[in-house]
């Protein structure tokens, strides 16, 4: 039996909207596994079940053997959930927040300290300030802190970095990983590409159903196209030139620049000749590395076709 | 287990309230001013009502009824007429309330038994008109009883039987402030949880509590006994402000006063947390709130006597349950009516009490 996370054919529509369509996927015990899609793709809703707060139209998941739908009082001392919502008490401080959470689990904070220690570090300055005084960041790293004072086996984090900042959005994720330590199989939401590299495994969905699952190296790789970077001084006139000509299958803007995703037929060095005789300069196109992001684009563009 | 999740759930209650800038300070002042002001606005205390006599009799027995009426500390005679159009007059120039006529040959008439008095009040400002006649007439009754004694006991006396026993000269404030006690605990016992719960729907705080080992009723326990406690402390509040500003002590034991707090409390606010289980937004749960504190305000006895209603009203109000506190807390403040002799309301609170806690229980959702 699976001690992580089973999800097996999930289905549930609010309405006539599906918002998950046969989701199944699993996570390994102790693994840190992302869930990246953009909004509305049905993150929330399939934690939501999870935390056994939603039932399921269809299928089941388990975790830490325990069935969401069967088990649900049993596994509710078994898992830690982070709404995407701040869903402390705002009118209470940090450590009464911090007691309450643990009193309603019949755990005591010195006791499982060492687990939050690292996370509670940082607020241990102003233990005295309410919640809802708190920073974004500070506030993600106390809802941490209260989701896990009863060690958990199985943390669900829904979209914990949105709306924090660059520098605590790191720190967040260093913390994940420490958390690995402890033997905790966290799954986490996010609609930051840039994050889904921070997790062990990945699983891409969009529109309630996965498009796919695997290492995120792994997931880059399986792009299977050549893609180059391309830049030039007028960047939007060089997007709309390069989406006519031959062998451009693809061309998105990408940071600061642009990914072409090439056909068989594609030269770079005559697409700058033909592009430099429109009259842009400075056209540069080079290799460029796939990335999840890449990889994203390329299968919501299948999946919507 | 649950006992102590319980108690973890009411500290936090408590701090939260504590903390709240508005709560504490409905619940001390809001029973303060109702109870300091509107006893003396909602007064329908009636003194000095103006009468004008038309005395068309002339006898022995007119005059002394005519002097009873303008010895008695409720009515002033505004004048003494001789022809009803003039009496009228000065009712319509707005200085007198009622006409009171006494009839050609009346005191010969009563002998036979056919003489007829004559009451009219002015029905604009209708209660102290309608008061005005009955402070009329039952000085009129006085008399002829009296006169009656000393000259033929077998005359019939006109049937009046307007007597207001408990409250003999209607006394409002004695018939408001047990009422307004019961207002006090609609809105603050109806209102507080509802919103307290909505509140955390909208702020998202139930989520994590939801995921959490906490049972449904020790949830919904933690969100009524706080109101409880509230109740009590506004109710105590209520008593200490009507005995010592108004000097109306309950006739009968405080303890039954108490006693149907405790239920009619409970059952506000599990009445309160239903509303809040069935919205999502403090807005929805303030409508749905409002429109049962309407029909319980003005159908359960608290302003229009049920008495005075229409049949089908009042087969209604049995479903009203403040009706039952109301009874209670005017026949035991007025009458000094014990726990015994009103089981029927206590069981009717107790059972409205438990019906809606259950409820409330069971439509708490952990789960959607």
């Amino acid at each position: 039996m699976n001690e992580g996370i089973v999800i097996s054919d999930i289905t549930k529509s609010y309405g006539k909207t599906k918002a998950l369509e046969g989701v199944s996927f699993t996570v390994d015990e102790g693994e840190l596994f992302g869930l990246i899609g953009p909004d509305g793709a049905g993150k929330s809703t399939l934690f939501k079940i999870l935390a056994t707060l939603l039932l399921p139209d269809s299928g089941n998941a388990t975790m830490t053997g325990l069935e969401v739908v069967k088990d649900y009082k049993k596994l509710r001392t078994e898992i830690g959930y982070m709404p995407e919502k701040f869903s402390l008490y705002q009118d209470l401080t940090v450590k009464e927040n911090l007691e309450f959470f643990a009193s309603l689990f019949g755990v005591s904070v010195k006791k499982n300290f060492d687990l939050i220690a690292p996370i509670y570090k940082q607020l241990e300055q102003f233990p005295n300030r309410f919640a809802g005084n708190l920073s974004g960041g500070m506030k993600q790293k106390l809802a941490l802190s209260c989701a896990l004072i009863h060690r958990p086996k199985v943390l669900l984090l829904d979209e914990p970095t949105t709306g924090v900042d660059a520098v605590s959005r790191s720190e967040f994720w260093e913390m994940l990983s420490d958390l690995r330590k402890h033997g905790i199989t966290i799954l986490v939401s996010t609609s930051y590409m840039d994050e889904a590299k921070l997790c062990e495994r990945i699983a891409m969905i969009n529109n309630g159903h996965i498009l796919a699952v695997n290492t995120p190296e792994k997931l880059a790789e399986s792009i299977g196209e050549t893609l180059y970077n391309a830049s030039a001084d007028e960047m939007f006139r060089l997007l709309t030139e390069l989406r006519g000509i031959q062998g451009v299958r693809e061309c998105y803007t990408f940071g600061a620049t642009l990914h072409i995703v090439a056909e068989k037929d594609f030269s770079p060095e005559t697409t700058i000749k033909i592009l430099q005789k429109k009259g842009l300069k400075d056209v540069k196109i080079y290799p460029a590395h796939a990335t999840i992001e890449d990889l994203f684009i390329k299968l919501m563009q299948n999946d919507s076709e | 287990m649950q006992i102590r999740i319980l108690a973890a759930l009411l500290r936090k209650e408590m701090l939260l309230m504590k903390r709240n800038p508005i709560i504490p300070k409905i619940v001390i002042m809001m029973p303060l001013m109702v109870m300091l002001v509107l006893p003396l606005i909602a007064n329908l205390d009636v003194k000095n009502v103006n009468v004008v006599i038309v005395d068309n009799d002339h006898s022995q027995l007119s005059r002394r009824i005519i002097s009873d009426i303008c010895h008695n500390g409720y009515l002033r005679v505004e004048a003494i007429e001789y022809s009803h159009s003039e009496a009228l007059r000065i009712i319509e120039d707005g200085k007198a309330d009622v006409i009171f006529t006494i009839p050609y040959d009346y005191s010969k008439n009563i002998i036979s038994n056919s003489g007829q008095l004559d009451i009219e009040a002015n029905g604009v400002n209708a209660t102290k008109g309608m008061l005005g006649a009955q402070y009329v007439a039952q000085s009129v009754v006085g008399t002829l009883t009296q006169w009656r004694e000393q000259q033929n006991p077998n005359i019939e006396i006109p049937e009046i039987s307007v007597i207001n026993r408990y409250n003999p000269t209607l006394n409002f404030k004695n018939y408001m402030i047990p009422a307004l006690m019961v207002v006090l605990l609609i809105i603050i016992c109806g209102f507080l949880p509802t919103l307290n719960l909505v509140s955390e729907k909208e702020t998202g705080t139930i989520e994590a509590m939801n995921v959490t080992p906490v049972g449904k009723l020790t949830f919904v326990l933690s969100k009524l006994i706080p109101f409880w406690v509230i109740g009590l402390l506004v109710i105590t509040v209520g008593i200490l402000v009507g005995g010592f500003v108004y000097g109306l002590w309950p006739v009968g034991n405080v303890l039954a006063v108490y006693l149907a707090t405790i239920l009619f409390t409970l059952l506000m606010s599990g009445l309160g947390v239903v509303i809040a289980n069935g919205s999502s937004t403090m807005l929805q749960s303030i409508f749905v709130m409002f429109a049962f504190i309407i029909v319980f305000q003005l159908m359960g006895g608290l302003f229009t006597p049920i008495a005075s209603m229409p049949e089908w009203a009042q087969i209604i109000t049995y479903g009203v349950p403040p009706r039952y506190f109301i009874e209670i807390m005017r026949s035991v403040y007025l009458k000094g009516t014990s726990v015994s002799e009103l089981w029927i309301q206590y069981v009717a609170l107790f059972g409205y009490a438990l019906v809606l806690c259950v409820l409330a229980a069971l439509t708490y959702k952990k789960q959607s």
